[in-house]
């Protein structure tokens, strides 16, 4: 019998930690697609934030490193430098890589440093219990605005993508989501340009993608998908908010 | 050999290349200046990498992520900025990485001072950081030895794999001494690191450098067996130097700048008839017990003398436990003392009713 459907050899044969309907489970799939596609599980290394995704080490079948709480693009960085021919990347939540790492993430950014960053971006802190995140929305209730994120007191959310396109040294900045098919395959497409922009030596590379978390929301996966789409992507409009192969093109 | 004049700081860098070391990550601060500088300079010609972070927590995590891809790399830092890096050290630490930290002292607590101090005693001996954990940590006290023990330091944290620290300060830094110093040479045979995170390359199971276990009992029995490790450093890594120790009837402990000025308030203690010497720990930790072990019966009383308001009189309290006094004597802040205020602290142990 033909197999028409199987897991990506890139992730190991270990039961996800993830809620029922999270969207990391999809994500964590692309990327392993999309190392098997270029065949560079073997030369990969990958980097685990501090987050829902901290235990992707246990998942990813290429040889992993857990990072301090945001610090994902700087440990990254030193893994590249020490072995230019390796591909590393780093797979990162929003509080993660928009509120403890941000310099991190600004100045891999800065310095052009020849990496992957995937940013699951669900506008909340889902492994600690529903706190407001950077990209937490404006009136979005959370275990730390129970009142909903009220702008005056704790800010305004962080737009990543559009922030990082005006860095010299950021080669690729895409916003992506998951919540339908043709979306889905619209982020394995830019997941695989961000890892053939390192191998091709083209430099920083980001791809975040708007996630759910129904256990925080406090939704249904079907409601959550629903939110994203009528309330995220409004603030994260998605699209390729920098891409140097399209700059030249002009 | 040639014998030729360095500073602290640059004796301490191009100790680090000859060691094989070629990823080096910092963060500008005084008064350990000139250690980037050199490798800033030198780096290229070598192949290596310098760079310069955006802070101290991305420079100790960029050391993290080179030594888990199994180079030889290190940061260097003062006092404040070591403060910041404790965070990448625990990490370091709990993933089982080697790697080197230098702390050239400044005065402190906060911004404190830029004069040189030895008040981060403490914090590199008993708590760089959260958690159940222990550093390599070798008090350089002379320019020769800022270079000869930054090889030990890499040589030993590779061997163990645990962080090692130079814990030095700014007058060492800064001063110049004649160095022996070997014919240029940077080939270095170094260990295989088959646990690195090279890429599997399809012919192994994957690496994983990790802190995170989530179970109690994996994570206790973990660190039981790192402790077993620090047992063995314990017994076999402690280093001292010893000076007029054998008669001594007064026992100077003291490292680093101080030790040298201790050696002076020694050597004028000895002209007054007082039988003075110097127990000088090169390791801090493993803390040379002992070398203090030894003199405890023969010596009248300890003196301790350090760059701060009293921080490894403690530990030599607990190697002494007891059995003999020991007294203390530090300026902080900034403040060098001087041998002739050592040599009052001696004089007046001396004709003090023990």
């Amino acid at each position: 019998m033909a197999t028409v459907f199987q897991k990506p050899k890139a992730l190991l044969d270990v039961p996800f930690s993830f809620c029922p309907g999270c969207t990391h489970g999809i994500i964590h799939r692309l990327v392993a697609e999309v190392i098997d596609e270029l065949g560079i599980e073997g030369k990969t290394v990958g980097v685990a934030p501090v987050g829902c995704a901290v235990m992707n080490y246990n998942f990813f079948g290429c040889d992993m490193v857990q990072a301090p709480h945001g610090r994902a693009p700087a440990v990254a960085t030193g893994i590249k430098r020490a072995r230019p021919e390796n591909i590393v990347f780093t797979y990162q939540g929003d509080g993660d890589l928009a509120a403890i790492g941000t310099a991190e993430t600004v100045h891999a950014a800065a310095r052009g440093e020849n990496i992957t960053i995937i940013f699951a971006n669900n506008a909340i802190y889902g492994m600690t219990g529903g706190q407001m995140a950077p990209t937490s929305l404006p009136g979005q209730i959370t275990q730390t605005t129970p009142y909903g994120r009220d702008p005056k007191v704790a800010g305004y959310p962080i737009r990543v993508c559009e922030m990082l396109s005006t860095m010299t040294g950021c080669a690729l900045a895409q916003r992506v989501t998951v919540d339908c098919v043709k979306n889905v395959n619209i982020a394995k497409k830019a997941i695989k340009k961000a890892f053939q922009n390192q191998i091709e030596k083209k430099g920083f590379s980001i791809v975040e993608v708007l996630s759910t978390c129904p256990t925080n929301w406090g939704l249904s996966p079907a409601e959550s998908l629903e939110w994203l789409r009528s309330n995220m992507i409004p603030y994260y409009p998605l699209g390729v908010y920098k891409d140097i192969d399209a700059e030249v093109k002009k | 050999m040639t014998k030729v004049l360095m500073k602290g700081n640059e004796a301490l860098a191009e100790a680090a290349l000859r060691a094989g070391c070629r990823h080096f990550f910092g963060y500008p601060i005084t008064p350990q200046t000139e250690v980037a500088a050199y490798m800033a300079k030198k780096m290229p010609s070598l192949g290596g990498t310098f760079l310069q972070a955006e802070s101290e927590i991305a420079a100790i995590n960029m050391v993290l992520g080179a030594s888990a891809a199994g180079v030889r790399a290190m940061t260097s830092s003062s006092s404040p900025g070591i403060s910041l890096k404790s965070e990448g050290v625990s990490y370091m630490a709990g993933s089982d990485l080697p790697g080197l930290i230098v702390n050239v002292q400044r005065g402190g607590p906060g911004l404190g001072g830029i004069q040189p101090s030895q008040a981060d005693y403490w914090q590199a001996t008993k708590a760089l950081g959260h958690g159940d954990y222990q550093l390599l940590v070798f008090a350089p006290s002379t320019v020769q030895e800022m270079m000869d023990l930054v090889i030990l330091a890499f040589d030993l944290s590779d061997k163990y794999r645990m962080p090692s620290m130079i814990l030095s300060d700014g007058m060492l830094g800064q001063m110049m001494e004649p160095v022996e110093l070997e014919d240029e040479s940077y080939e270095m045979d170094l260990p295989d690191k088959p646990w690195a995170a090279t890429g599997h390359q399809n012919k192994r199971t994957h690496n994983v450098i990790n802190s995170l276990y989530l179970t109690p009992s994996s994570l206790e029995d973990l660190i039981r067996e790192r402790y077993k490790r620090y047992d063995y450093i314990k017994e076999n890594e402690q280093r001292a130097d010893e000076y007029l120790c054998d008669d001594a009837d007064i026992v100077i402990v003291a490292y680093g700048a101080s030790s040298r000025i201790s050696r002076t308030a020694v050597n004028q203690a000895r002209a007054l008839g007082i039988k003075a010497g110097l127990l000088r720990p090169v390791t801090l930790w493993p803390f040379p017990v002992k070398a203090i072990e030894k003199h405890i019966a023969h010596a009248k009383a300890f003196l301790t003398v350090e760059m701060s308001m009293g921080q490894m009189v403690d530990d030599v309290r607990l190697a002494v436990n007891g059995r003999k006094p020991v007294h203390f004597y530090g300026r902080t802040g900034g403040i060098i003392p001087t041998p002739a205020e050592v040599l009052n602290a001696i004089k007046e142990i001396a004709g003090g009713k023990e």
